[in-house]
């Protein structure tokens, strides 16, 4: 059952003795030990445990961890670089744009998907970008203000 | 320690809660200044409704301790669920000590180290636990001032304590530590005083803002809930449930789950569980189970529930009566008639129940998201007979509660499953099983009779709630005949609801404030009045009257009478202590029904603001999620059967629904601080409906308020 898969995590290469059909978001929590990605319905609808693959925001409870052989994961706790919040990240703690926290992983790496996409998105972008992101405390005012922040920093930083 | 009694509300208890050995919790705590405390107020400090009144602790356990190199650490059995007390209490020890900000450590909901606390619900922690911690640390203050006057050799008068350093007031150069004097000390001291008062102007840190202090790793991915846990050979299990709660297991085979690789099947009793160190195939071997079920729901559902409740509700209690009904019906120049619904709605928190235990000799540790470490303690001794001091139940952060976690079922699953394996167990429970043993928002029917003058004076006002209850359900307004009727089922009937409920943030409030705040409307609009004036004009309380003053000027309120077209609605409240008022507008689509909020706006009293930012966090997410009671939230049911097991049916409030969002606090600093987790969300129905009432002319009697039902409504127009 087990096989070694190959892939990228969090900029190191990866080579993982693992069944390649478990799926990623519990391959990522107990495989690896990375439990910023949370569980949060196991269908696909909430978004908490959203990672980048190759850039793109991917809910990674509808995956298994074979499909991401050859590409590039990168987690919340990937995110951030010697120890410096990302952008996106500083910004939501700036902002205050979370509560218990539990969906923040996923919204930041669902954000940080999106300013890659469109560095630049409107406030109706944002919003149709999160829309399926959820938060149950409502923190949803301040993390667009938050996207908004960070946009204009990761411009800014070019 | 001898056995104590206590006597609480005319019942003489007697009880004796034994912590951990004294021992055990001064190697896990170290040296240093500990103030000790024993309950006291006892009623106050509880705040909980009769039925989960319990008996209490009598016991010492620590409230804080200043350690030897200055760190506070400040004990609390309330927990962290992003209401942003890890913050606040924080900013309060820091002012009452003296010491900075980051000295200030929170160790919460640990039932071995923190004084043990009731749970945290209703919106208490700042208002019933707050005033007993700043005690707590003036008499840390004051220990410390005793010893820098000794060491110093001048009177405590003649200092004062900057930053954690005590100083002579004549002499700068003559300073010592908090650090310096704890250094190779054990103080206890034993508080047995009640708080006095404080004056909170005197403060640096609180009613200052600062930002969440667990914000940079709960966004970096390193805050630990329950489920991030993780201890050598632990298994994750998962529990063979019924398709209803009216289901009876009469068959089960699960002989292919136990096939799946690595797979151990648990049956006890009625509990059947697979357990794997693999969750995936812990998943897979659940499937495999087969299992037969008979059936004997109660024959209640979504089309007749309303008549049901008011059927089955055969207890009447007038909760408040003044004048007489007759009478107020004489003076009434218009009578109006209501009968206001409400359904069951479910918590949701993103994050779901999920406890990890670990049996290490004959101690059980239980890691639980639960807002109720020391009831799930409890739990655990009356349903696995542990010894008190033989359990322990620590709470992680926790990924939202909203009351859903007060009860901690799986905390006691994990427990039994630990006890049986003799491993470490990890319970998280599916989405579907978040929404299958829900502690519901309780479905509820309010009935008003109500009446005014000729000059819009209130003059009748007879208010029935059936099934839901009775918080939020005083009548607000200055109605000389007027009683509040609460229709229910005596405790040894079996519940009318077909499944648990339970405390849903601001419980039952959201109910009454909807019923109250659009009869209102209706009476205001009948008797040509705009709808603030006739409030104001009927209201003598002072915090609500400021509170509709100052969202009026914040929204930019500009009087008419309704409905005008324009889609502008009022409501207001009292919840918690605390006193809000809301102003929102809509725009109604009329043929399809849909509403979009434009704006929404909150002014809201709640006494001295510890942290004013995240006072405003609070309010900001009470509205959003009340957008969701207001328009989408419903669950759907057969008898025990719930059909909603997910968010593909069961929709919360989303990214596009949110409107503009403006609020205001009020500037109370000289009074006591009252709730803030729960006020500002009791009034966004009604002020919803009656904004679409203003748009429209529909008036919107069951919640939430569907395009179909607001299709409906507009039929009736």
């Amino acid at each position: 059952m087990e096989k070694t898969i190959s892939f990228e995590l969090n900029g190191k290469k990866t080579d993982a003795l693992i069944d390649p059909g478990e799926t990623l978001l519990w391959a990522l929590r107990n495989h690896f030990g990375l439990t910023g990605t949370k569980f949060g319905c196991g269908m696909g609808f909430c978004g908490s445990c959203t990672v980048l693959i190759d850039n793109e925001p991917v809910r990674s409870c509808q995956l298994s961890v074979g499909e991401v052989a050859g590409k590039k994961v990168v987690t919340i706790e990937g995110l951030s670089n010697d120890g410096k919040l990302h952008p996106v990240q500083k910004a939501f703690v700036e902002h205050d744009a979370l509560q218990c926290g539990y969906c923040t992983p996923g919204m930041i790496m669902n954000a940080t998907g999106l300013l890659i996409k469109n560095p630049s998105p409107t406030e109706q972008e944002i919003k149709d970008g999160m829309e399926d992101n959820y938060c149950r405390c409502g923190a949803h005012k301040r993390i667009i203000e938050a996207v908004q922040t960070a946009s204009k920093e990761m411009k800014g930083g070019k | 320690m001898k056995k104590e009694t206590t006597n609480t509300n005319g019942s003489v208890e007697t009880t004796r809660r034994r912590g951990i050995p004294r021992r055990d919790f001064f190697k896990i705590i170290g040296g240093g200044i500990i103030i000790f405390f024993r309950p006291w107020g006892v009623l106050d400090i509880l705040g909980t409704p009769a039925e989960q009144r319990r008996s209490l602790p009598t016991d010492y356990n620590a409230f804080l301790q200043i350690a030897e190199d200055g760190t506070v650490k400040c004990f609390t059995g309330k927990i962290e669920m992003g209401q942003g007390i890890i913050t606040s209490l924080a900013q309060e020890m820091a002012d009452a000590l003296n010491v900075p900000l980051e000295n200030v450590k929170m160790i919460m909901g640990d039932t071995d180290l923190c004084p043990w606390d009731a749970g945290t619900w209703g919106s208490l922690t700042t208002r019933a636990f707050g005033p007993h911690m700043l005690a707590a640390a003036a008499e840390a203050r004051g220990v410390l001032l005793g010893l820098a006057s000794a060491k110093m050799g001048v009177p405590v008068s003649q200092l004062e304590v900057k930053d954690g350093v005590i100083i002579d007031t004549k002499n700068n150069k003559n300073s010592v530590s908090y650090s310096q004097l704890t250094k190779g000390k054990r103080i206890e001291k034993f508080l047995d005083v009640k708080p006095l008062p404080e004056d909170y102007t005197k403060f640096t840190y609180i009613g200052k803002s600062y930002n969440h202090a667990d914000a940079v790793v709960k966004v970096t991915g390193q805050a630990k809930y329950t489920g991030d846990l993780k201890l050598p050979g632990m298994l994750f299990a998962r529990i063979l449930r019924p398709p209803s709660h009216g289901a009876k297991m009469t068959s089960v085979d699960y002989s292919e789950a136990e096939k799946v690789a690595g797979t151990k099947v648990i049956r006890d009793g009625d509990m059947i569980a697979v357990l794997n160190e693999n969750h995936d195939l812990a998943d897979m071997a659940l499937a495999k189970i087969k299992a037969e079920y008979s059936f004997n729901e109660m024959p209640v559902n979504n089309q007749n529930m309303y008549k049901w409740y008011v059927k089955s509700n055969t207890r009447s209690e007038v909760v408040r009566s003044d004048g007489d009904m007759e009478a107020g019906q004489k003076l009434s120049d218009k009578v109006f008639e209501s009968e206001f619904h409400d359904p069951y709605l479910a918590h949701s928190p993103i994050e779901t129940h999920t406890a990890l235990a670990h049996l290490e000799g004959d101690k059980m540790t239980v890691w639980a998201s639960t807002q109720s470490p020391f009831g799930l303690q409890d739990t655990l001794v009356r349903e696995l007979g542990f010894a008190l001091d033989k359990v322990r139940v620590i709470t992680p952060f926790v990924g939202g509660g909203f009351g859903g976690k007060s009860p901690a079922q799986q905390g006691v699953e994990a427990a039994k499953l630990a006890k049986l394996t003799g491993k470490p167990v990890m319970v998280v429970w599916s989405r579907d099983e978040e929404f299958f043993f829900d502690t519901f928002h309780p479905a509820g029917v309010i009935k008003i009779k109500s009446g005014i003058d000729k000059d819009g004076f209130i003059k009748l006002w007879d208010y029935n709630i059936y099934s839901s209850g009775t918080r939020g359900s005083e009548t607000t307004y200055e109605v000389p005949n007027a009683k509040t009727t609460h229709h229910s089922t005596d405790r040894n009937e079996p519940s009318v609801h077909p499944f648990a409920t339970g405390a849903w943030r601001a419980p039952n409030n959201n109910t009454n404030t909807f019923a109250r705040e659009v009869q209102i409307d209706i009476m205001a609009s009948a008797a040509g009045i705009d709808p603030l004036e006739f409030r104001l004009k009927n209201l003598k309380d002072v915090h609500i009257i400021d509170c509709l003053k100052a969202v009026a000027d914040k929204f930019g309120y500009v009087a008419g009478k309704t409905p005008s077209g324009r889609g502008i609605g009022v409501a207001c409240g009292a919840d918690a202590g605390a006193w809000v008022a809301h102003m929102a507008e809509v725009s109604v689509d009329k043929n399809t029904g849909k509403v979009k909020v434009i704006r929404i706006a909150c002014a809201q009293d709640m006494g001295l603001c510890v942290n004013p930012e995240g006072a405003i966090i609070q309010i900001e997410g009470c509205l959003t999620m009340g957008l969701g009671y207001t328009f989408s939230e419903e669950i759907f049911f057969e008898g025990g059967n719930i059909k909603d097991r997910g968010f593909d049916s069961y929709e919360i409030p989303k990214f596009s629904w949110l409107p503009k969002i403006d609020t205001v606090i009020l500037d109370r600093m000289n009074q006591p601080p009252q709730g803030g987790g729960e006020p500002a969300i009791i009034a966004v129905g009604a002020v919803i409906a009656n904004a679409i009432f203003d748009a429209t002319g529909a008036r919107l009697y069951t919640m939430p308020f569907t395009p179909a039902r607001v299709l409906e409504a507009l039929k009736k127009v």
